[in-house]
């Protein structure tokens, strides 16, 4: 591989490392992170990187593909039904007011129509990072301000579908950026067809991704997750998004659009979180790479010339888009007080604004010169939600406050179990049943594909996927979760993925099966507090219902088994600690001797009378003697 | 023929002398149902749809257990929370035990002469099974003097035997109905009619 490769992938990921934690820490997200490193590295700072910028963001956007896919996957056609007066209602008329308001602004800019159009649109978005991260610090996601954001900006993400495909039809720049778009249709199997040819064709591959989607996805990924190679899954999930992007770009439509109808496709199935996880990273420090290009593209000649401009821009867009979403809210009954949590949360604008000016670019609707002033104009609006919603707090929520901390009906969304059962074979089926049967949600979790099938089959939501990474734990909901229960049976597994909880998700109470003894002192060096072998409580009901047969009494036995687990698990406490195996096997003689002896005493109490409770022996004798007194 | 419910609590019964006895004595008998409670229940998980259909097929209810810390041991507390339930034992609409006689078997370490209010215990018996007269009367059932076996620690072989077939002749003579009410109700210890019936009979 050439030298430059590597020097540009040093800057790239050198920047990003310093100036993500950086910002996140200082509380602007890390999109602006990404952005003020590349703007750190770009030509006007420190000249890093220079007109190499524009290759990088088109490989980058192929983030932007892997995004969409993840949105699909998100969308579960049951979460949109439940969701969908709110989503098409308030996230409908939002966007479309939105655009059409800055839209005029635009043109009293003097943008010609289509241009004007074009910037409504994109900048009527939101930013879905900011503000759900946001909410869910302040714990509001749950609140009708949360559930309204939340709803605006599911729509949002699936508007930017048909605004992908309107683009197109907005350009007036006949620019020299034509080539790059040439370069991505350079050619396709449908040049030349005839326009009702074209479109069946296009209508036949998006139908066969559908169908291939819902019959032939699954199965495949199955015999793929039974290989229990974690990089061929990863590798499959890639294929898929890979082999749609190129099938789409042979059929002349985006390839972000297939990826987001493949995601869709797949919302439902078994391997959602397992998908999820695999991409995640993938998309992470691809957009994270396409923010710093779209950081180093900025051209800071412009933007020092025209900074009135921007800040008159920034004070319209967050006027505009604020009392667009007050008014919204009013309509559709928010309370004052969410209303003003909510529509101040939504002031900016998201990161899909870089995507669609890059796109735009390239397609000649807007002039570089506008997406560099529109570009500082985003990444300012953005910085400035924090203080927004400060503001919001400090200066006007006191004053309309009811101080309303809401919760609506059960319908949440964002809702994750407060149980997470890793391991779904009978020991973890057993704990889900009785769960269930007491209406207590828990996600499962399995890596043996076949049964996730017939679990679903029977009506338990289980996901596929090894439980012991901490991102699917994640996709699971463990930082919302109160009790993970490892019911995995690989003893290596359970090991590994308590080190992820201890590590990711130290919040967990961690109840953890174990298979017998020597298993139980790995998982009592581990720290753990809640172990349960699988067989101890079976065999001893074993040996109490046989002492009742022999003609025991019942209580009795029952409490001779109960001495015995309290006798044995003070005997393991204490063996648990000895690492040394000589050591292990003279301390075990010892204890079991012991521990017979005091069964044995213990036992002579129960059966023969003595000093236990109950018509003891010598409260007998000593009555004896004191009524012979008295006689 | 009167239908006798034999309830009996006793956690250790392999250490008990009088009860072990007094059990032997009171088999063979059609008209008695004995249930075993710790024996039915070790996890004291009581089924009180079952314990409620024996009870509505009975006559006469008998709590057969020691007398520990001056009252049950504890599943028989537990039978009581769970089984006389409310709206079905007792309040507004509770008659289905209406009409129903009760009363206890008990065996006492301290002797007749320690209950008394100047005794080594300062109360009486009646005092002390209070709680399961009110418990009865709240339950529109029949609260009888009990059954009792005093000073268990002194007793001998022979003396507990006699006990045994006392227990057993009052069971008889119950479900015969040949004790008079009056007199029962009158009686300290259900013991004492036991002997003049029997004078009776003969």
């Amino acid at each position: 591989m050439d030298q430059s490769f590597f020097s540009t992938a040093l800057v790239f990921l050198a920047a990003a490392v310093i100036c993500v934690p950086l910002a996140k820490k200082s509380g602007l997200g890390s999109v602006l992170g990404y952005l003020i490193a590349g703007v750190i590295i770009g030509p006007f700072v420190m000249g890093f990187v220079g007109k190499e910028g524009q290759d990088i963001m088109h490989f980058a956007e192929f983030g932007v593909v892997m995004m969409l896919f993840l949105i699909g996957l998100e969308l579960e056609p049951e979460l949109l039904w439940k969701l969908r007066k709110s989503i098409l209602g308030l996230g409908g008329l939002q966007v479309v007011l939105t655009t059409i308001v800055i839209a005029g602004v635009a043109m009293l800019f003097n943008f010609v129509w289509q241009q004007a159009l074009a910037l409504g649109m994109i900048l009527a978005l939101s930013s879905t990072a900011i503000v759900l991260q946001t909410l869910s610090e302040k714990g509001l996601m749950k609140t009708s301000a949360g559930q309204s954001a939340f709803s605006v900006l599911l729509f949002q993400d699936i508007a930017v579908i048909p605004m992908l495909a309107l683009f197109p039809l907005l350009a007036t720049l006949g620019t020299g950026n034509e080539q790059a778009a040439d370069h991505h249709a350079a050619k396709t199997w449908v040049d030349g067809f005839p326009a009702w040819l074209h479109a069946l064709i296009v209508l036949g591959i998006i139908a066969a991704i559908i169908v291939v989607g819902r019959i032939a996805v699954r199965p495949l990924l199955r015999i793929i997750a039974k290989t229990n190679m974690r990089e061929i899954f990863t590798a499959s999930a890639l294929l898929i998004i890979v082999g749609i992007a190129v099938l789409m770009t042979q059929i002349g439509l985006s390839p972000a659009l297939g990826s987001f109808l493949a995601g869709v496709v797949l919302a439902n199935s078994e391997y959602k979180h397992e998908l999820e996880s695999d991409i995640e990273p993938f998309k992470g420090l691809l957009l994270g790479v396409f923010f710093i290009a779209v950081g180093a593209s900025i051209d800071f000649h412009v933007v020092s010339q025209e900074y009135r401009t921007i800040i008159l821009w920034v004070a319209a867009l967050t006027a505009v888009k604020s009392l667009v979403l007050l008014l919204l809210g009013k309509v559709f009954k928010v309370s004052t007080e969410q209303n003003f949590i909510f529509s101040f949360s939504l002031t900016q604008v998201g990161e899909f604004a870089f995507v669609l000016f890059s796109f735009s670019l390239q397609q000649g609707v807007l002039s570089a010169e506008t997406t560099s002033i529109m570009t500082a104009v985003v990444a300012i609006s953005m910085a400035l939600t924090p203080l927004v919603i400060m503001a919001n707090e400090k200066l006007i929520l006191p004053r309309v406050g009811t101080d309303e901390k809401e919760e609506r009906e059960a319908d949440e969304i964002d809702e994750k179990n407060p149980v997470i059962i890793a391991g779904f074979g009978h020991f973890g089926s057993m704990i889900g049943r009785f769960l269930r049967a007491n209406k207590i949600p828990a996600t499962y979790l399995d890596l043996d594909s076949d049964r996730v099938d017939a679990l679903r089959g029977m009506g338990f939501k289980v996901f596929y996927g090894d439980a012991s990474r901490h991102e699917l734990l994640q996709a699971a909901g463990a930082d919302k979760a109160r009790i993970i229960i490892i019911a995995i049976d690989s003893p290596e597994k359970r090991l590994e993925m308590i080190e992820t909880v201890k590590k990711h998700f130290p919040h967990l109470h961690m109840l953890v099966r174990a298979k017998n003894r020597y298993d139980a002192y790995d998982l009592m060096n581990a720290g753990m507090l809640h172990i349960y072998r699988e067989t101890l409580d079976t065999s001893l009901r074993v040996g109490v219902d046989a002492m009742s047969l022999l003609g025991y009494r019942k209580y009795t036995a029952k409490r001779l088994a109960r001495n015995f687990i309290k006798y044995d698990e003070a005997n393991m406490r204490h063996l648990s600690a000895i690492r040394n195996p000589d050591d292990y096997v003279v301390e075990a003689k010892k204890y079991i001797e012991e521990m017979e002896e005091t069964l044995q005493s213990d036992r002579q109490n129960i059966f023969m009378g003595g000093d236990t409770s109950w018509d003891p022996e010598t409260m007998r004798e000593e009555a004896r003697a004191r009524e012979n007194i008295a006689e | 023929m009167k239908k006798i419910l034999i309830l009996f609590a006793h956690p250790a019964l392999e250490k008990s002398r009088v009860h072990k006895t007094l059990l032997k004595h009171i088999g063979g008998l059609d008209h008695v149902t004995f249930i075993d409670l710790y024996e039915h229940y070790p996890d004291f998980d009581i089924d009180v749809k079952r314990e409620q259909q024996l009870l509505l097929s009975h006559d006469i209810i008998i709590w057969q257990h020691p007398l520990y810390w001056y009252s049950a041991p504890a599943l028989l507390k537990q039978w009581q929370d769970l089984v006389l339930e409310h709206g079905w034992a007792y309040g507004k609409n509770g008659k289905a035990l209406s009409g129903k006689k009760v009363f206890n078997v008990i065996t006492s370490g301290g002797g007749m002469k320690a209950y008394q209010p100047e005794g080594y215990q300062h109360c009486t018996m009646p005092e002390i099974l209070k709680p399961f007269e009110r418990t009865a009367t709240l339950c529109s059932m029949d609260y009888w003097p009990p059954f009792w076996i005093p000073g268990t620690h002194k007793l001998d072989a022979a003396e507990i035997n006699e006990f045994g077939e006392k227990y057993r002749q009052l069971l008889i003579e119950l479900g015969i109905d040949n004790l008079n009410e009056a007199d029962v109700e009158q009686a300290n210890c259900i013991n004492d009619l036991i002997e003049i019936s029997k004078s009776n009979l003969r």
